[in-house]
């Protein structure tokens, strides 16, 4: 029952809002991401994009293969010492806004590769948003992990800020020869 | 089976300056051979029609720095074992031993040998120095061996001498050392970017 005072919205042909509450609202349906997949968490971040679980109903259902054309950098399994400063590239030619998922527990922390090899969590490269741990995480933790992504997304926050208070032996300098 | 003579007698009886020594288990054979006589044992073993052993299927390398000497006061299975069944080590009489020494032969390579004519299968294994890691490469031979014998020189540091493209093929080229030998650093981390973690 509508009330007398309050105008019919219905009828009305404007509304009001924020900028960055609209910008926050579009953006967090839209994830344009990149799936940057080096081992058996790919599977499990197939099935979750694939149509049982649906990552499209969060706006997340095209992934770019051009880092240029990304919003999300979805880091999906182990990350070696070799293939870092690969990862740290594709993370400096994404544009801002910028957002970066660590999924599966080897990108959060090294899991259990504690050796010669592996990098021990991959926020020692680039900054992490949000980390779903999981060994491999089943698609509800990555659907979690998703829906945080996009509260994060809406309230303007991202780690790539540099106001977001960065531990300063995890600072990585800005390296301009990376977009080239 | 036929009583033809197996594998190991007919290396022995045909290299008896180059066999070092050998074994069987369940059929699987093994023979131990000198670094010098290698390449001309796999020739024969290659070409030879009664050999055939067309498929170099695996080229490994074994660190025997330190081998069973942290074991030596591990309760044996004659006490109740704290430990689990699979870290369990087994009796002394079962346990197998190397025809060289530990101390004078640090490294092995081992090469797994795959007749798919004859279907049959041979375990090589030549026993190397540590002052001098380095063996001729089979790389003439089997073409296969090439990765093989790059990824031995990656993680242990065996040379190959002869092969075409000894490079590192596992880890970068930057990185100091051979990860896989016993005594290098099991905390060592060796990072191109990012703090070491």
């Amino acid at each position: 029952m509508m009330m007398n005072s309050t105008p019919d919205a219905a009828k009305l042909n404007w509304m009001t809002t924020r900028l960055d509450a609209a910008l926050g609202w579009a953006r967090k349906f839209s994830i344009f991401q990149y799936p940057f997949v080096t081992a058996c968490c790919g599977m499990e971040y197939m099935a979750t994009a694939a149509s049982h679980y649906d990552m499209d109903r969060f706006g997340a259902g095209f992934p770019r293969f051009s880092p240029r054309q990304a919003d999300v950098l979805f880091v999906v399994g182990t990350i070696s010492h070799k293939i870092a400063p690969m990862l740290r590239r594709v993370y400096d030619q994404m544009a801002d806004p910028k957002w970066v998922v660590a999924f599966g527990v080897c990108t959060c922390t090294g899991g259990f590769y504690d050796n010669y090899a592996t990098v021990q969590g991959i926020d020692a490269i680039i900054p992490v948003d949000v980390y779903i741990p999981g060994c491999p995480p089943r698609p509800e933790n990555v659907l979690d992990g998703l829906m945080k992504l996009q509260e994060k997304i809406a309230a303007g926050k991202s780690a790539a800020d540099p106001s977001a208070g960065r531990p300063a032996e995890f600072q990585v300098p800005h390296r301009p020869e990376a977009h080239l | 089976m036929s009583d033809a003579p197996t594998l190991t007698a007919v290396l022995q009886a045909r290299f008896p300056q180059h066999v070092l020594g050998t074994h069987a288990y369940r059929g699987q054979e093994t023979v131990v051979l000198k670094r010098e006589g290698w390449l001309k044992v796999a020739r024969f073993l290659r070409d030879d029609p009664a050999m055939a052993f067309d498929f170099l299927m695996d080229l490994a390398c074994v660190d025997y720095l330190k081998f069973g000497r942290s074991q030596s006061s591990a309760p044996t299975l004659t006490t109740p074992s704290p430990l689990p069944y699979f870290m369990t080590p087994k009796p002394q009489a079962e346990r197998w031993e190397r025809v060289v020494s530990d101390d004078e032969f640090r490294f092995e390579v081992v090469c797994h040998l795959y007749s798919s004519l004859r279907n049959r299968r041979l375990r090589v294994k030549v026993p190397l120095t540590a002052a001098d890691p380095s063996m001729p490469s089979l790389t003439g031979l089997w073409k296969s061996a090439d990765w093989f014998e790059r990824e031995a020189w990656d993680m242990f540091g065996v040379t190959f001498t002869g092969h075409p493209n000894l490079r590192r093929i596992l880890m970068y080229e930057s990185f100091q050392g051979h990860p896989l030998r016993k005594d290098y650093p099991i905390r060592k981390r060796q990072p191109l970017i990012g703090p070491v973690n």
